[in-house]
């Protein structure tokens, strides 16, 4: 696709992260909406933020995106230090889709679209709002109302507006939460598509295997940032590497067979099926290892029956980090 | 308080007011207030006009028509405090707010956006009403009635008035749709709120002022003051984190 005028503008500006949050905090009373977050976004990037219910994603959302003002920290978001001073600036270069799309019901999707160009103060705007309802497939019901659509349908109808404006930075408050699996899908890929225009996107998200399919980097939230990087430096972080190994029957020395083996750092015994035997070796690099045990365990004379590096997806991640939190506050 | 003087921008004012008549051309209770409420404020002095005898005293003239006077002016004070007691909790019903607040508009163009949307139709509505009033007693009304009613300083006063009146009810309306986390209770409170002004309509109205040309002006100045000093209220009011959450703790 084409970038227009905005977009290039704007990628020749692209000096720096375009998000740094600096030990951000967001009080509302007595109640910490997140405190001391520290992060940064890269132009371009895939950002997402994961965490439980209440765990501040929204309202740091919201704080971003100039809406609510940090109780606390600092911030930069498009280039520009997050100051109410500069609140009209940094709303010209992002959009934000809120968690609840917020659409005026009784308007058409057209009106709703026309509305939102008006206060973006687009020129060309026919053109840019075909642009974005054909984007999300919506072409066809530019002249119904809104109150007609459904939720997933409302859904794509504030993501076109958030598309309207061709932003630098897009938020997204969990997109594709009540959407059927072929509608998050559209909007995977519609993501995907921004992502190779350059946009820079922040994503909140309950569903984990979105998160690890779309996003350069993830962050855990839960009032505080638990941890941030690329969902695979994540999961070595949090888990050691290890080999799964099947067998008919049960080695007679382990020990012996194991021991000494190149990137092989320790064994226990595994899960077996009825019968048969299984181990869970300790590895320092998989790659390496599993050719030597496939043939130590050949040559100690058994049967093979599988061998396969351990995998762990976000979510086990992710459960780790806040089944941690939530031992922690119970202790 | 921010010292730079931001222009306004009136794409965002003008995209604004389009949304706000879209919109409440579709509410039913808005729609069904603008169109039935000033017809019934116009029709009723009209046909107690009509039934003043031919030989009434002037006292009881210029009562009546005081009266009536005063009854045409309900539609600018009535009509756009509806209107205005939706602008924001409205909005925030439908969780339009957000969004909107994430553009680039800025509160003072939201406020006079959503002013204007309710001013606009209202003038429009009200001096038609008043037209049709003038039409109707100047075909058929008594002589002395219809010289009392085209006298110049009542006819000015109407004219002025209405605006003025219109602005008071527009911001106390908004204000108390800023505050609010209830439509109905909004637009109560509302229509009570846009009374008060009335009075000094009434003052003239009822001959308790002579309606003299100083007279329409002096108190077309005060009603000026006080919707300018309610605007600069208001202005305070429309923070952009308030507007959101209500300033009602939740
Ligand atoms: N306007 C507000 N006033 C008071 N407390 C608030 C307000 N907004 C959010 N909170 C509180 O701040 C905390 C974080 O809320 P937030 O909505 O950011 O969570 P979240 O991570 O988005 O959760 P979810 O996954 O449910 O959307 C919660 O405890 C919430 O109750
Ligand atoms: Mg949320």
């Amino acid at each position: 696709m084409k970038r227009d005028g905005a977009t290039t503008r704007s990628a020749a500006a692209r000096t720096g992260p375009a998000i740094v949050v600096d030990g951000l905090t967001k009080r509302f009373g007595e109640r910490t909406a997140f405190a001391d977050v520290t992060f940064d976004v890269a132009y371009g990037e895939v950002f997402g933020f994961l965490g439980p219910n209440g765990a501040g994603k929204t309202t740091t959302v919201r704080t971003l995106g100039t809406l609510l003002a940090p109780t606390s920290g600092n911030a930069t978001v498009a280039g520009l230090p997050l100051t109410e001073a500069n609140g009209v600036e940094i709303r010209r270069r992002i959009a934000v889709m809120p968690e609840s799309p917020g659409l005026y019901l009784r308007l058409s999707v057209a009106e709703n679209l026309e509305f939102f160009a008006g206060l973006y103060e687009l020129d060309d705007r026919r053109a840019r709002i075909e642009r974005a309802l054909r984007a999300v497939n919506l072409l066809d019901r530019a002249s119904d109302p809104c109150r007609a659509l459904s939720k997933g349908l409302r859904q794509r109808v504030g993501l076109a507006r958030a598309l309207l404006s061709d932003p630098e930075i897009l938020f997204l408050d969990e997109p594709t939460s009540g959407l059927d699996p072929l509608a998050a899908r559209d909007v995977h890929d519609l993501i995907d598509g921004m992502r190779r225009q350059g946009v820079t996107i922040f994503l909140t998200t309950h569903r984990l295997a979105e998160a690890e399919a779309l996003c350069d980097r993830v962050g855990i939230m839960n009032t505080t940032l638990r941890t941030i990087g690329r969902p695979d430096e994540l999961r070595e972080q949090l888990f050691a590497k290890t080999l799964q190994i099947a067998t008919r029957d049960p080695l007679t020395d382990p020990d012996a067979v194991f021991g000494g083996l190149p990137g092989v750092e320790g064994w226990h015994d595994g899960a077996a099926a009825a019968g048969g035997a299984a181990y869970v070796l300790t590895v320092t690099d998989a790659e390496l290892a599993a050719p030597a045990v496939a043939r130590a365990v050949v040559g100690a004379g058994a049967d093979l029956l599988a061998l396969s590096p351990s995998r762990h997806s976000l979510e086990d991640v992710y459960l780790q980090l806040i089944d941690e939190d939530v031992e922690a506050r119970t202790r | 308080m921010n010292t730079t003087i931001n222009p306004m921008s009136w794409t965002r004012i003008r995209a604004l007011i389009r949304k706000e008549i879209n919109d409440y051309r579709r509410n039913r209770f808005i729609a069904v207030t603008m169109a039935v409420l000033p017809v019934v404020f116009m029709i009723s002095p009209v046909i107690t006009i009509f039934k003043l005898p031919a030989d009434a005293p002037a006292s009881r003239i210029d009562t009546v028509v005081g009266l009536s006077l005063l009854y045409l002016m309900l539609i600018p004070a009535l009509v756009p405090a509806v209107v205005a007691s939706y602008a924001v909790v409205g909005e925030r019903e439908q969780g339009t707010l957000e969004p909107v607040l994430t553009t680039p508009v800025r509160p003072a163009e939201f406020l006079v956006g959503k002013a204007l949307a309710a001013l606009l139709p209202t003038l429009l509505i009200s001096y038609v009403m008043y037209g049709i009033f003038l039409g109707a007693v100047g075909a058929f009304a008594h002589e002395n009635v219809v010289h009392d009613i085209f006298e110049a300083p009542r006819i000015l006063a109407q004219l002025l008035f209405t605006p003025l009146l219109a602005g008071w009810s527009i911001w106390v309306g908004i204000a108390i749709s800023t505050r609010s986390g209830d439509v109905r209770v909004a637009q109560q409170l509302s229509s009570f709120a846009s009374l008060p002004p009335l009075a000094v309509a009434a003052l003239v109205g009822f001959d308790v002022i002579k309606p003299t040309l100083t007279v329409a002006l002096g108190l077309g100045l005060a009603l000026l003051v006080i919707d300018v000093l309610a605007w600069r209220v208001v202005s305070v009011l429309f923070h952009r984190e308030r507007l959101l959450t209500g300033g009602v703790k939740a």
